[in-house]
């Protein structure tokens, strides 16, 4: 038996968010979060979260589990101390129950022009890169965009609209690593200032939540290396 | 709020696209049309990158030769072995040829594949793939590690974000427009996050709406993968071709469903029975392990049903990755290495991996041309296009997989089609300057469709049904299928369809109702079942995916033939399959060994 403690919250008919208590009888062994939460949601189909792949490719499932933001779908029950607790990721508005509104989070990721620019005429075939190039871009460009890092930031929480978070400044190194990329100079100028990469104090609550074992801390510091070269 | 009356405001937007689905095909026609200033809106049911391209592993297959030598009438040979002669060969040489076109763009859009030493785009051997024309095996998957669907949506969406399409993130599609004269307007959708309802109105619609792997208990694919883009076809008169090929792929995490890429043994993994046997060597000689995947699939439910599976019930076979070096693990496989500690607590580096044949692909869908048009038959004549209505990916049916797919042509279906149509669409466009007059009453019945969920009261719960469902699928419709059997599924659908009518939910609410979405899914998934079950107990010949104990055979004479789906009157028609493809000789049926 294991014992659920689940923030609700619908706008239409809550004042305000409660918590309530859901049990379930059967644990198989193996079972991961999202399985018990699905069938907390045969018990009570009102109960909102998003889910789709199942498998922590596809990023839906972020949530706030006993006090640390994870992806419901790999997290398994063993694991977890019950009752277990389940919040809405932090940081970002509830729409509903587990559902937060991640416009914020999508709008720092664009921010950062998350593409692939050249100046050059593209040739025929491929762009050639060695592997020792296409290396760098390991632990960058695994990101589900999932939203763990940035809500577990406090540096985010104090400034959602200045400091780009964890999430978008590692897609923003996954492009000046790319050695494909052609326009270093724009995008290290556009991070310049004190806030949108330089709020990142190292906290590192980032690396320690990410659920594909990436590490935005250290794509962040190097980030910075590269601008301190580009002013000496 | 929209639900809780139908006087609700209804919103209107016009654009000159609208594309339904944001996977791999939506997104590149998406890219193509924005590119070409033409007006989009795309409506996705979840995050763009979110869709289910993001689980594709093994990769994306061209004849880029870099590796060793290749071209690509090889592929197109292979191909058409690999449907089984069931792929029509003109639409089979147009992808081939164009595939290495699509992952040279794909590359400059910013995919990050894994390299050579000489720097050009890694590439693997793979399931079904021969020099040659049937010679030695091939290597012609360009891969980024085992990640390569998800390196391939993100880039695509990413240039979606430069070229500014327009989004709809998180809204529902319920079901296409249509005119009196069988036009396609457009869609009706809502927005889940608000229940609002708006209209899209396009001059030309594009389903990419991806496949149907919840039709069963035991699947690679997520959640999403309804089949809703197949549903509103049927709805709109359109049939669905070739519903009786669903691929079983070899390699899903027994009991749990997870795909293990068939890359694994594209990197020199094979599988083993519980006498420790390589198996394979006895049912494909040569390519072994890498034989087409129905082949394998086949294999395996063969040796548990004889008694030689592994496990305490001998219910699934061992992939062995244990002798393989940790680095080429770590490096080519680090994604199924993690599933597997996740999900099984064991490393591939040093133990093996219980698997099974795994519910995986649609080849079936909605029937199209090579430029995406929906196709379908008018009194005489076998395919007329649909006016204004599009389809790519894995919810059409070109048909470049015929009875079965293989492996690395899922992610080239998606770019070649979605590109061809877009471009197909963009002619289509300049001829078509306005919008057709709105056609109310099909708008009054996809309203009707969504308030039908707003019914108080006793009835049987989405869950249920849901789970009944896939249950039947998996006893009446799985691997290995009899009239009888098929007989019997047809019949427990019906019933299931019928009591699907009388279903109700309880939470009426507006704001993120994911019960709501949920049985809308189920109703889609239940007209792709009927579709199934009805297709599959009209073929009685065995080919590709579709294996039938009492017609072992294939049956060139009878069943050179596409099979065509109607929901009204639930009717079965046939066209023929075009064996003549646009430049070269046609490859005649042979008997298939690998």
């Amino acid at each position: 038996m294991m014992r659920f403690k689940i923030y609700r919250f619908n706008p239409e008919t809550d004042k305000k968010p409660y918590v309530q208590e859901y049990e379930l009888e059967k644990i198989e062994p193996g079972m991961m979060l999202l399985d018990a939460l699905k069938q907390i949601k045969e018990q009570d189909p009102s109960l909102g979260f998003r889910r789709s792949c199942g498998e922590g490719v596809c990023g839906s499932d972020g949530m706030n589990i006993n006090g640390t933001n994870g992806l419901a779908c790999i997290t398994p029950l063993a694991d977890l101390k019950s009752p277990v607790e389940i919040n809405p990721l932090p940081g970002l508005p509830v729409v509903r129950d587990l559902i937060i509104d991640m416009e914020q989070f999508y709008k720092q990721y664009r921010e950062v022009k998350p593409y692939l620019t050249r100046k050059a005429p593209l040739p025929e075939l491929e762009l050639k890169q060695s592997p020792e190039e296409r290396d760098k871009l390991d632990g960058l460009y695994e990101c589900i965009l999932c939203a763990c890092c940035s809500t577990s930031c406090p540096s985010f929480w104090w400034n959602p609209d200045k400091f780009l978070g964890p999430a978008a400044l590692l897609q923003a190194g996954r492009f000046l690593q790319d050695s494909r990329d052609q326009t270093q100079a724009e995008r290290l100028e556009a991070l310049d200032g004190p806030f949108k990469l330089f709020r990142c104090h190292t906290i590192m609550n980032c690396v320690q939540v990410c659920p594909k074992d990436l590490n935005p801390t250290k794509a962040i510091g190097e980030i910075k290396k590269m601008m301190l070269k580009r002013t000496i | 709020m929209a639900h809780s009356n139908s006087t609700k405001n209804i919103s209107y937007r016009r654009f000159d696209t609208l594309i339904i689905g944001a996977g791999g095909g939506g997104l590149r026609a998406a890219l193509q049309l924005s590119e070409a200033d033409a007006s989009v809106a795309v409506v996705s049911k979840v995050f763009p990158t979110r869709s289910h391209t993001v689980a594709a592993q093994g990769g994306v297959n061209a004849a880029l030769a870099n590796v060793s030598e290749d071209n690509w009438h090889w592929h197109m040979f292979d191909t058409v072995k690999g449907s089984d002669y069931l792929g029509d060969q003109d639409a089979i040489e147009y992808m081939c040829r164009a595939a290495s076109k699509v992952v040279y763009e794909l590359e400059h859009f910013g995919v990050p594949f894994s390299r050579l030493d000489n720097g050009s785009i890694y590439q693997r051997p793979f399931g079904g793939q021969s020099k040659n024309f049937g010679g030695s095996q091939a290597t012609r998957t360009c891969a980024a590690a085992d990640r390569t669907g998800h390196a391939i949506l993100h880039s695509l969406y990413q240039q979606n974000i430069r070229a500014k399409t327009h989004f709809f993130d998180e809204y529902f599609a319920v079901d296409l427009i249509k005119d009196d004269e069988g036009n396609i307007q457009g869609a009706l959708v809502f927005d889940i996050k608000t229940g609002d309802i708006v209209v899209i109105e396009a001059k030309t619609t594009l389903l990419a709406t991806g496949g149907a792997g919840q039709l069963y208990r035991t699947t690679t694919n997520a959640l999403i993968n309804t089949g809703d883009g197949m549903a509103m076809s049927l709805r709109a008169g359109v049939p669905l071709q070739d519903m009786e090929f669903f691929q079983f792929h070899p390699t899903g995490i027994a009991g749990r469903g997870m795909l293990i890429t068939e890359g694994a043994r594209g990197e020199g993994g094979y599988l083993v029975n519980g006498l420790g046997e390589r198996f394979m060597e006895r049912y494909a000689p040569n390519a072994k392990d890498l034989a087409s995947r129905d082949v394998v699939s086949r294999a395996i439910a063969t040796e548990i049903r004889e008694g030689r599976g592994c496990g305490k019930d001998k219910g699934h076979v061992l992939l062995k990755l244990d002798h393989l070096e940790e680095s080429v693990i770590q490096k080519r496989l680090p994604g199924i290495r993690q599933t597997c500690k996740t999900f099984l607590g064991l490393d591939p580096v040093e133990s093996e991996i219980p698997v099974y044949p795994t519910a995986h692909y649609t080849m079936g869908g909605i029937p199209t041309n090579r430029d995406g048009q929906v196709v379908t038959p008018v009194k005489d004549t076998p395919e007329e296009p649909v006016q204004g209505l599009y389809s790519a990916g894995e919810c059409a049916c070109v048909s470049v997989h015929g009875a079965n797919r293989l492996g690395g042509n899922s992610l080239l279906d998606i770019l070649v089609f979605g590109r061809s149509a877009a471009n197909h669409i963009i002619t289509q466009l300049q001829e078509n300057r306005f919008h057709r007059r709105l056609h109310q009453p099909s708008v009054d019945q996809a309203l009707e469709r969504l308030f039908r969920w707003n019914k108080k009261g006793d009835g049987e719960s989405v869950e249920e049904l849901r789970t009944d469902l896939k249950k039947v699928m998996d006893e009446n419709c799985g691997v290995f299928r009899t009239q009888e059997v098929l007989d019997e599924g047809i019949e427990k659908v019906s019933a299931l369809a019928e009591r699907l009518k009388d279903a109700v939910i309880d939470d009426h609410s507006d704001v993120f109702n994911t019960a709501r979405v949920e049985a809308l899914e189920l109703e889609n998934i239940m007209d792709v079942a009927l579709a199934t079950v009805y297709s599959a107990a009209a073929r009685t010949e065995s080919r590709g995916a579709h294996s039938r104990i009492d017609y072992p055979q294939r049956d060139d004479i009878h069943w050179m033939k596409h099979t065509l789906y109607f929901s009204e009157n639930r009717s079965i028609d046939f066209k023929p399959v075009r064996t003549k493809p646009l430049s070269v000789d046609s490859f005649p049926p042979k008997p298939r060994v690998y």
